[in-house]
């Protein structure tokens, strides 16, 4: 099978640093705060860049893809900068409040709209919900395989093989194309998009798509049809401030057993 | 009472702690049946294993044919038992291959789905399950409100109770669909035993940072006087002073336990998301300005090459 298509899955996201907040309605604040590329899905774009660099005698096409409000388009602007050929957006008013489950149907719709590629990369979460259950929900829909959290990715023919660090072993998995593929940040530094390439953005096409167009109902999206509902959110209260102690001749040490013996640690 | 499937966490049918945790909590919803979908050999201690904490019953599914195959064929296995069990939920551990099972499951039964559950209970007959997000700024409280709730549950969430179930078990012969062989694992190298608990499983983890200059003697002293886990921030692993599976953290591993104690980290945003649900966090640092400080429940300035050692000798000697 050669490759000819590699999808980018690509997510604005509030900025970590700033002041991230929810909404009246428990939804995370998307519009009222800075947002960006999601720093973990860089990688994604890293690790599709250089498949089609790797793989130069094919014609291969990177498809940037996220769903998301109108400042979004940030995201997949910014994977244009760094080298995609192509951007798609997924904008729809009824999106708002959506959960994975429905962002996962718009993802695979989308993807049946512009054509299944023989490759999806995701990154390895989102730096805002963290589910890190997206490219599993959008391989069951897409009923592809996927091979997930990639420190290492080497693809040759129809054959993908990953290396990555599980909580007892180390693994190496093989796959066929095609599947779904997530990265994490340990698959390598992602590039920053050169004067050139900011440059080149600019004239690459971008589209927009909104839910008639890849044939979802607004009924099947949005806060209402998520199959989870939120009943409160709570800020964390300040954690008390603890008690310090500043360690003098010893006595640090003293206080940290005490402290821990106090609590029964030991 | 309603059955509440649990998928037993394991390696080569050694029960991981964290089904345990799962046990207690089905407990609270129902009748625990664990899944079991392992080597046939193994089966009868793993099913005595899940059984003295409380499984009444335990589906063996022997993995003869599904073997190194990725998430996909478990994601059948539990989606013919929830079908034929109709159960009140099926909790899984909430590590990686966890959830991605999860997320399959949630699609093939049309149902709703929480992940990194820090608690479970039920409240008037509904499951409410708590999540802590955004580094654990916030704890959001949700439910399930389609399907079977589905509920990936991190490590520490419940403690373990021990108490006989009935412990039935029952064969189960789940039909993979090749659609579901596809993706394999080639080759795995376990993890170098270190006799130390697993991290992202530790009731104790003590972690170091920068400040260690690379040497974690003290560090791993410490942890072993207190039965702990060895972790590291980001930078000792940028540095190269420990391997990435040491790193908590964001983009390492997410811990939760009763006790962590940082030493020598200066507590950035990414470190936090990776640590800040645990109960109690102590931390030593020389830097007294160091944001860590802002979480601790309890804080030594001081250099961890001196405060470590003295703490661990007095722990030593407590003991006896």
């Amino acid at each position: 099978m050669t490759l000819s298509n590699i999808v980018v899955l690509v997510k604005y996201v509030p900025d970590a640093t700033g002041d991230r907040k929810f909404e009246a309605d428990n939804t995370v604040d998307r519009v009222g705060v800075d947002g960006l590329l999601s720093e973990l899905d860089e990688y994604a774009v890293e690790q599709a860049l250089q498949i089609k660099e790797k793989r130069a005698d094919e014609e291969i096409t990177v498809t940037a893809l996220t769903v998301g409000p109108a400042e979004a388009e940030a995201a997949v602007r910014k994977a244009l900068q760094m080298g995609a050929d192509k951007a798609v957006h997924v904008q729809d008013d009824a999106i708002a409040g959506s959960d994975a489950v429905a962002t996962s149907l718009v993802l695979a719709k989308a993807i049946e709209k512009i054509g299944v590629p023989e490759l999806v990369v995701g990154g390895l979460a989102s730096t805002d919900g963290g589910l890190s259950v997206v490219p599993a929900m959008l391989a069951e829909r897409l009923g592809l395989p996927q091979v997930t959290l990639a420190a290492v990715v080497e693809t040759q023919g129809d054959q993908v093989r990953i290396k990555r660090d599980g909580d007892t072993a180390t693994e190496v998995i093989g796959g066929t194309l095609p599947l779904v593929l997530s990265v994490t940040d340990q698959s390598g530094e992602a590039r920053y998009p050169s004067f050139k390439g900011i440059m080149a953005a600019k004239k690459k096409p971008l589209e927009s798509l909104t839910l008639a167009d890849i044939g979802v109902d607004a009924s099947e999206v949005g806060l209402d049809a998520a199959w989870t509902k939120v009943e409160s959110v709570t800020a964390r209260p300040a954690r008390t401030a603890g008690e310090i102690v500043k360690d003098e001749d010893g006595s640090g040490a003293t206080a940290l057993v005490d402290f821990l013996a106090s609590k029964k640690f030991i | 009472m309603s059955e509440v499937l649990v998928l037993v966490d394991h390696v080569d049918g050694a029960v991981r702690k964290p089904t345990y945790e799962l046990l207690a909590i089905a407990k609270r919803i129902g009748s625990p049946s664990a899944v079991f979908i392992g080597g046939a050999d193994k089966a009868a201690a793993a099913a005595d294993a899940v059984k003295a904490y409380g499984a009444d019953k335990v589906y063996v599914v022997d993995d003869a044919e599904i073997k190194g195959y990725l998430v996909a064929p478990k994601a059948e296995v539990l989606q013919q038992l929830a079908e034929k069990t109709s159960p009140a939920a099926i909790l899984l551990p909430a590590s990686a291959e966890g959830k991605e099972i999860a997320g399959r499951l949630a699609i093939k039964l049309s149902s709703g789905l929480i992940t990194d559950a820090v608690d479970v209970q039920v409240n008037g007959g509904e499951i409410v399950t708590t999540q802590s997000v955004f580094a654990g700024n916030f704890t959001v409280d949700a439910k399930v409100v389609k399907g079977t709730p589905i509920i990936a549950v991190k490590p520490n969430a419940a403690a373990p109770e021990e108490g006989a179930g009935a412990g039935a078990v029952e064969q189960f012969a789940a039909a993979i669909s090749d659609a579901a062989k596809t993706a394999q694992i080639v080759a795995s190298q376990p993890r170098q035993a270190t006799g130390r608990p697993e991290l992202t499983e530790a009731a104790i983890v003590v972690s170091g940072g920068r400040g260690t200059g690379g040497d974690f003697t003290a560090v791993e002293g410490l942890a072993d006087a207190l039965g702990a886990a060895v972790g590291a921030s980001r930078a000792a692993v940028d540095s190269g002073w420990k391997p990435h599976t040491f790193q908590v953290g964001q983009t390492g591993k997410v811990v939760s336990p009763q006790l962590y104690v940082a030493n020598g980290i200066s507590g950035a945003i990414q470190h936090r998301a990776g640590m800040q649900t645990s109960k109690t966090i102590v931390a030593v640092n020389k830097d007294e300005e160091a944001p860590i400080f802002e979480l601790v429940d309890f804080g030594v300035v001081g250099d961890l090459h001196t405060v470590l050692p003295a703490a661990t000798a007095e722990i030593e000697k407590r003991k006896g």
